[in-house]
């Protein structure tokens, strides 16, 4: 049995398979007519601001080929910006600049560049190389999100971004996701990027994947993962929550990142979110799926997200004994 | 709907399916498995051309084949009037009109069975003695070189006609050789040697025989009268005897058909090889009365061939199904498989797996240049396209210098399903890299592959074809899968770091 699972096990453990999720949450919870709102980055970030939730400020939406020519006196007096695909996913094309030398900008893996290598990108975006079927796109270019020092020695190059999954509202688990060396500055599991589950009461590291195995430490940095602590994690959690309004999707991976000065911001929603965030947390996701499907309809952001916090955090799981994991087995040792 | 509704809407397609096919097996003594039965092949030539006043048609038919028995004859011919003749000891079948005019089509419908111990009829030739043969200045030297040196290697009127026609079929030909076939054809030709020899011979015409095959035409034997009997021989490779899947469709130089009142005449054949149990040969021509409307076997041949591949492609979408929600593979595209599946059915598995790999992986080559080159979806698309057309010619002619037969099989690749499969990987080489490209395209190759070797097994081919409504079962299978919450085989590995933390 080395290396497979048994079905009973996985059962036992409340993992939801990609059947399961297919029929009994996306395609029951999410109506298909609203995928548009999050299958674009710009309508999202455009929805998310009518409703006040803070995303990265937008700087630019470039939407012609022609408009890249005069990009130059756009940019002016922008040290630092991210360009992003509004219909990219994955990561692909996005791309970093961190500051400038002279004429020639900076990338976040150190790289330089100049006027006309950052033109051939937005070029190819909107041409819709990185957008699913080759469909023209639009470039979106926001503000640089500044990285928390509390959490700069977690990651290799890239902003740690926070996955929450909120169904019907509710967040019910969540991880963070650390770029390494082998995922070259990317946040997918699948790439390398270490996978670390956070306890939704508290935002307390409890447990964290590479790769498929369980590790204590990260690769690239040593830092002790255990360590880690979100903050403003109330905020966070609320944030997440309040998506579920704005979209009207019911099962959604929300994408957060935590800026030093504007705290946590919306940077993209996903409205089929993979499985894997059950490994980072070694924790089945069916169980708090379905005592969320039992509560009735009419609760606020914030009620939700205190309801959450109780039933679904380490200390309320431990006292009301639901949920898999037992008291002693929580937590990342200290190395 | 409720969950009752749907275990019942399954229940019933299944319980219906399987009925249909007992009432049909009862009612037409048509049995589930294929092993009791005689393979028959039914045969369908069809004749087109453009009437213009009173019509008169003459087709040769055949007569007591080698190796094959008739058991019935049928045609299709709305007006027409149909008989079937006795000409110079030839059967021929003939069908007249007093007044038709346009285009006009006719077909003549044969059953035969294999039949090993069937020998020819007609084994006394027309022609006792071989005609002379007159040559002009250079070819009578030619020829008499060209007979002296098979002559010199040859005993029998058998080995001299093998040694004719290799030397005509070398692929290096002698000066000889090379001059007498620049001013005829090939086959004309070693009948014509044949004669100077004092051999008699003549061209007899046969059809191969190909399970689902249409638009067939009829390929030349030379045969040779050796005192006793005729003996045949391929005039392309020289190989003696009749190969036991070509049916001999007429003997000597006769035409194949013959019009008066019309023009533009065009045969062409369809053939399908179909089980029919031993009792029902000799009813096989009318089949059982209540099923007789819902039976695919009283289409018309070519149509049946169709169906008979069609029909194959429900179990290759279970298949499909059955991979991708229980076991988990990834493919790219969902139902490409099923394409390639039924291209294998074709070029046979190893020598399509070679092909499809190689211009996949040449084409991945040539795509990496066009990534280069900043084009635009469709136009990229559109070039891939050129270039695997350019490749399964390329390869074809490969194989076929090489002297495979295979590579000319290539065509029945589906050309836009491998482009776009190119352009899949492409991508995902560009996005992911070459692993997710080698696990894709493996599920995919996989999945093909497994149900290539379903679809090719004799027992599913019998039922599919034979008993349609078997289909209703596999549409509830699938619809079953489709409500399948559980997990796949492979999240069994994916999810097994949850193991770690739990105690």
């Amino acid at each position: 049995m080395m290396g497979w699972m048994r079905p009973s096990r996985l059962r036992e453990l409340g993992v939801v398979g990609m059947n399961r999720r297919n029929i009994e949450f996306i395609s029951r919870y999410n109506d298909r007519r609203l995928y548009p709102l999050v299958d674009d980055k710009l309508r999202t970030k455009m929805l998310a601001h009518e409703h006040q939730l803070a995303t990265p400020t937008l700087r630019l939406v470039i939407r012609q080929q022609h408009e890249i020519r005069r990009i130059a006196e756009k940019l002016e007096g922008l040290q630092g910006f991210a360009v992003k695909p509004a219909h990219g996913s994955g990561g692909r094309g996005i791309l970093v600049v961190t500051g400038r030398r002279g004429e020639r900008f900076v990338r976040s893996s150190g790289r330089e560049m100049d006027l006309d290598d950052l033109s051939r990108h937005l070029s190819n975006i909107i041409a819709g190389l990185f957008s699913l079927g080759g469909t023209p796109d639009t470039v979106i270019i926001e503000d640089l999100i500044q990285i928390d020092p509390r959490f700069a020695e977690y990651s290799y190059q890239g902003i740690p971004d926070i996955r929450i999954i909120v169904f019907r509202g509710y967040p019910v688990m969540a991880m963070m996701r650390l770029a390494t060396q082998v995922s070259d500055g990317k946040a997918n599991l699948h790439q390398g990027a270490i996978g670390v589950g956070l306890d939704i009461g508290s935002g307390r590291a409890i447990h964290a994947v590479h790769f498929g195995r369980r590790v204590h430490v990260h690769p690239d940095t040593d830092a002790v993962l255990s360590g880690i602590q979100t903050p403003d994690w109330q905020t966070l959690l609320t944030l997440a929550a309040r998506c579920h309004e704005v979209v009207g999707l019911g099962y959604i991976g929300a994408d957060i990142v935590i800026d030093r000065d504007r705290g946590p911001l919306l940077l993209e929603l996903n409205a089929r979110p993979g499985l894997s965030i059950q490994v980072a947390n070694g924790c089945g996701l069916l169980p708090r799926l379905r005592q969320v499907e039992a509560l009735a309809n009419g609760a606020s952001a914030g009620e939700r997200v205190a309801w959450s916090m109780q039933a679904f955090g380490e200390a309320g799981l431990a006292e009301t004994g639901a949920g898999s994991p037992p008291a002693q087995g929580t937590g990342v040792p200290a190395a | 709907m409720s969950r009752v509704l749907f275990r019942g809407l399954i229940l019933f397609l299944a319980l219906a399916g399987l009925l249909i096919a007992w009432l049909r097996h009862a009612d037409t003594g048509m049995p589930f498995l294929p092993g009791k039965q005689a393979q028959v092949w039914i045969l369908e030539a069809r004749i087109d051309f453009v009437a213009d006043g009173p019509v008169m048609l003459s087709l040769n038919i055949p007569e007591q084949p080698p190796g094959f028995r008739i058991i019935s004859e049928q045609t299709a011919s709305p007006g027409y009037g149909f008989s079937i003749v006795e000409e110079d000891g030839r059967r021929r079948g003939e069908w007249t009109i007093s007044e038709a005019s346009g285009p006009q089509t006719l077909y003549y419908n044969v059953h035969m069975v294999a039949d090993r111990d069937a020998v020819g009829g007609e084994e006394v030739p027309l022609i006792r003695r071989a005609p002379a043969v007159l040559w002009k200045e250079p070819e009578l030297t030619a020829a008499r070189q060209l007979l002296a040196a098979a002559r010199a290697r040859a005993s029998t009127p058998e080995s001299l006609a093998r040694e004719i026609i290799r030397e005509l079929t070398s692929t290096d030909p002698s000066q000889n050789a090379a001059l007498l076939l620049a001013s005829h054809q090939r086959t004309d030709l070693i009948e014509r040697l044949l004669h100077d020899t004092g051999i008699p011979a003549r061209i007899s015409m046969g059809l191969l025989l190909k399970d689902a095959r249409r638009n067939q035409s009829l390929t030349p034997i030379i045969e040779i009268f050796t005192g006793k009997r005729w003996v045949a021989f391929d005039p392309a490779t020289g190989r003696q005897g009749m190969p036991d899947n070509m049916l001999l469709w007429n003997r000597g130089d006769q035409f194949l058909t013959d019009l008066v009142g019309g023009y533009d005449t065009q045969v062409s054949f369809s053939m399908i090889r179909r089980a029919m149990p031993m009792v029902n040969l000799s009813s096989a021509a009318h089949e059982g009365g209540r099923f007789r409307l819902l039976s695919i076997h009283t289409l018309p041949i070519e149509q049946q061939s169709v169906f008979k591949l069609l029909l194959l492609v429900p179990i290759a979408a279970l298949v499909t199904v059955f991979m991708r929600v229980l076991v988990g593979l990834h493919t790219s595209g969902t139902f490409m498989p099923i394409l390639i599946a039924l291209a294998f059915l074709q070029t046979t598995l190893l020598p399509g797996l070679t092909t499809f790999i190689a211009i996949v992986a040449i084409g991945l080559l040539l795509r990496s240049y066009l990534s280069r080159l900043n084009l635009l979806l469709v136009a990229r698309i559109a070039t891939i396209i050129v270039i695997v057309v350019f490749l399964m010619g390329a390869l074809s002619l490969i194989g076929y210098q090489l002297g495979f037969n295979t590579g000319m099989t290539v065509a029945f690749f589906p050309i836009i399903i491998i482009a776009w499969t190119i352009e899949r990987m492409s991508i995902l080489w560009e996005e992911e890299g070459p692993r997710e490209v080698l696990i894709q395209g493996g599920g995919s190759l996989a999945v093909a592959v497994l149900a290539f070797v379903l679809i090719d097994n004799s027992l599913v081919g019998h039922l599919s074809f034979n008993f349609p409504e078997l289909n209703l079962v596999v549409i509830a299978i699938i619809m079953a899968i489709g409500k399948y919450t559980g997990y796949r085989l492979l999240e069994l590995r994916r999810f097994r770091a949850m193991e770690e933390r739990s105690p």
